[in-house]
């Protein structure tokens, strides 16, 4: 008996009701894009002439199969078919499971997100993706690791997250471009039309009252369906492999691996905290005041979603359902094995400076450790105190300029402190580096 | 005349409700004057700001889950009780054995849920550039919100006390012990001595004062049930009260100016 079985008769029947509700949803598609999309232009190969709705019609109709196959095909769990196939895991585990593709895919994500924003908010095409990421969970679903990892009740949350997440930056860039077209033709703003006033009493005080119902409801139903978690009783001297903080400061947690704990935990923290508290006070940008568009406020907007979603959303995603014993990665279809060993052989750069110059100076008095660490030290104090006031005279002149000196250097600093992470991030990755200041004497490393 | 009719006006009812069902006009904007739960809303807003595509109801959303919380937990507040002997096993008799036990469900699904809602408010309020004049500071009070959210769901995770508790809590506090000057391995925490004695030590650093002890313990169940039932939820309620306060103050719910 295979104690760590992809399919278990209970999984199959529960996947069969999953593919049953997308095959629901993809139907409800067919008919609308019966009524809306029209006919692929005559000249497309083979679909030429057909309506688009053809296409939904196979997806559904096939996914109604799949279903059903679910139900009918309980027999032997080890012998079904339809589950993903180790060609494709091992693949996917061996390329993805590895800190460097996995962060720089999520920056590419986000690049993509921006720039092809007018493409990708498209109905047909934000749905062929939202359906594409279903039938991947499906799937996914058939495999052991990938279900222990993603079923674990307090991370249920997080993937309902990621969907809601997505379908809300979704609606976010639909109506920012559209009002960002009608900015460019002169047309007044989506929220300018049809903007009577109306009354509290029913208009906005019924919607309160359904949501409320519609939320207790979702939170009985939620509280019934899914257990909340309870491990063993608390034991200081059984510590567990790996130790994960809750589930929303592990983007913090994984700072950890480029920084000390008194910058991934305190410095880091209490920056992101001051940074959001300061930004409307060093946006100087009037438009955008209450409605949605992208263009008008294109560098702030790209700021906050590059730190909300790979430097925020990504990290608790990479915390949560890829770092496993001792802190390494491990792939979506992989086992949390202990004895997986990731060797670690990081140097100090003042160990890099000094390896030009014979070695490194020894002496534990504060003019050897100066001495020892003066390269690190020039370059973050330059990198805090000279590269703002550069950046000014530069590439940054028009925000110094309109920003005055003060909210400047407010700014430029909050950007740069922005950037340590992913430096860090490439440094490490590039030159195994360890620190750039590191003075373990004085628990002073950066 | 009906039942209905006569208990609308009885003279109980009619000093409880000043005036008659909001049916018409004139009794809808009365409503939202006289009645002390809804005067928190204005008496009539721009469609488009009320509209669910606009404000995703993330914020309402979260002040609810907030209020579920406080009921869910006051409930939860008569039934465990924070000390090693008992605290886990009360949360597993709410498992196995207590009709209501699915409080704690709801509290805990409820808490995961307002991290999640308190984020994407905020998502909304700055796509939709509402952080901007005149509303900043709001925008400010509304990040300690964000903070103390955080801190409440974090010293809650403490309260079932069970390997996933406290060794998540002591991953997090561990952060506390590298306080820059007032942690007990932080930087700079040498600097703060008198006569050659360290004021800082794992005995007195900033660690020790979140967690009662140098380790999770006792002293730390109780401190983090204080700070989950009492302090946290006080100064939240407070900071509500302004943060709804000054929407109303800074210009109503974010429109196009």
């Amino acid at each position: 008996m295979n104690p760590h079985p992809d399919l278990t008769s209970s999984v199959i029947h529960g996947l069969g009701w999953y593919y049953l509700i997308v095959f629901f949803m993809n139907l409800y598609w067919t008919v609308r894009s019966y009524k809306v999309d029209g006919e692929f232009a005559s000249g497309v190969p083979v679909v030429g002439g057909l309506p688009v709705a053809a296409v939904w019609a196979c997806i559904s109709s096939v996914l109604l199969m799949i279903s059903v196959a679910h139900f009918t095909g309980t027999g032997s769990p080890d012998t079904f078919m339809i589950r993903l196939p180790e060609f494709f895991k091992n693949p996917v585990d061996a390329f993805f499971a590895d800190p460097v593709v996995y962060f720089l895919g999520s920056v590419s994500l986000f690049v993509f997100m921006v720039v092809f924003r007018e493409w990708w908010v498209k109905d047909s095409v934000a749905w062929s993706l939202l359906q594409a990421s279903l039938i991947f969970m499906g799937l996914s679903m058939s495999d052991y690791d990938f279900r222990q990892i993603v079923g674990k009740p307090d991370n249920v949350p997080i993937v309902a997250m990621l969907f809601i997440v997505a379908f809300l930056t979704w609606i976010y860039f639909r109506r920012a471009t559209d009002n960002d077209r009608r900015v460019a033709e002169g047309r007044p703003l989506f929220e300018q039309e049809d903007n009577e006033k109306v009354l509290v009493w029913p208009d906005l005080v019924y919607t309160e009252l359904i949501c409320m119902i519609l939320l207790t409801a979702l939170l009985i139903f939620w509280g019934i369906g899914l257990e909340a978690p309870l491990e063993e009783p608390a034991s200081s001297v059984k510590t567990p492999n790996p130790s994960k903080a809750p589930w929303y400061f592990l983007g913090l947690q994984e700072m950890l691996v480029y920084f000390d704990p008194w910058l991934a935990g305190v410095v880091l923290p209490g920056i992101i905290l001051g940074g959001l508290m300061a930004v409307p006070y060093i946006d100087f940008n009037k438009a955008g005041n209450g409605y949605y568009c992208f263009k008008d406020r294109w560098f702030a907007v790209s700021t906050f979603l590059f730190g909300f979603f790979p430097l925020w959303i990504a990290l608790i995603v990479l915390g949560t359902f890829l770092r496993g014993p001792n802190w390494n990665f491990y792939g979506i279809y992989e086992l949390w094995d202990v004895h997986k060993v990731k060797a670690a052989n990081n140097v100090n750069l003042s160990e890099y400076v000094w390896s030009l110059f014979g070695g490194v100076p020894t002496g534990s008095d504060i003019l050897t450790i100066l001495k020892r660490e003066c390269v690190g030290i020039v370059l973050v104090l330059g990198y805090f105190f000279v590269l703002p006031p550069l950046l000014g005279l530069t590439i940054l002149r028009r925000f110094f300029v309109r920003m005055g000196v003060l909210r400047f250097l407010v700014f430029s600093n909050l950007i740069l402190w922005m950037a340590v992470l992913p430096i860090k991030m490439v440094l490490r990755w590039s030159f195994s580096l360890k620190y750039i200041v590191g003075i373990p004497e004085w628990f002073f490393n950066i | 005349m009906s039942v209905g009719d006569y208990i609308r006006n009885s003279q109980i009812w009619r000093s409880v409700f000043r005036h008659p069902a909001p049916t018409d006009r004139r009794n809808r904007v009365v409503v939202m004057l006289t009645n002390f739960f809804l005067h928190l809303h204005p008496v009539s807003v721009k469609q488009q700001g009320i509209a669910l595509s606009y404000t995703w109801c993330m914020g309402g959303i979260t002040f609810f889950l907030f209020l579920v919380e406080a009921l869910t937990g006051v409930l939860l507040m008569f039934y465990y009780r924070p000390t090693l002997e008992w605290a886990f096993y009360d949360i597993q008799a709410l498992r196995d054995v207590q009709t209501l036990g699915i409080m704690r469900e709801i509290h805990r699904w409820g808490a995961h849920a307002m991290v999640i809602t308190v984020w994407l408010h905020m998502y909304r309020v700055f796509l939709t550039g509402s952080y901007k004049p005149p509303r900043e500071f709001n925008w400010v009070i509304g990040v300690l919100l964000l903070v103390l959210t955080l801190l409440l769901s974090f010293t809650g995770y403490l309260l079932p006390w069970d390997q996933l508790a406290i060794w998540a809590i002591t991953v997090g506090s561990n952060m506390a012990r590298a306080h820059p000057f007032l942690g007990g391995e932080g930087p700079g925490f040498q600097l703060l001595n008198m006569g050659g004695y360290d004021l800082i030590t794992n005995a007195s650093d900033a660690k020790f004062l979140l967690l009662g002890g140098r380790f999770v313990g006792e002293a730390t169940l109780n401190r983090f049930y204080i700070l989950h039932c009492v302090a946290i939820p006080v100064v939240v309620s407070g900071l509500i009260a302004i943060h709804f306060w000054r929407v109303r103050k800074d210009g109503g719910i974010s429109q196009p100016l």
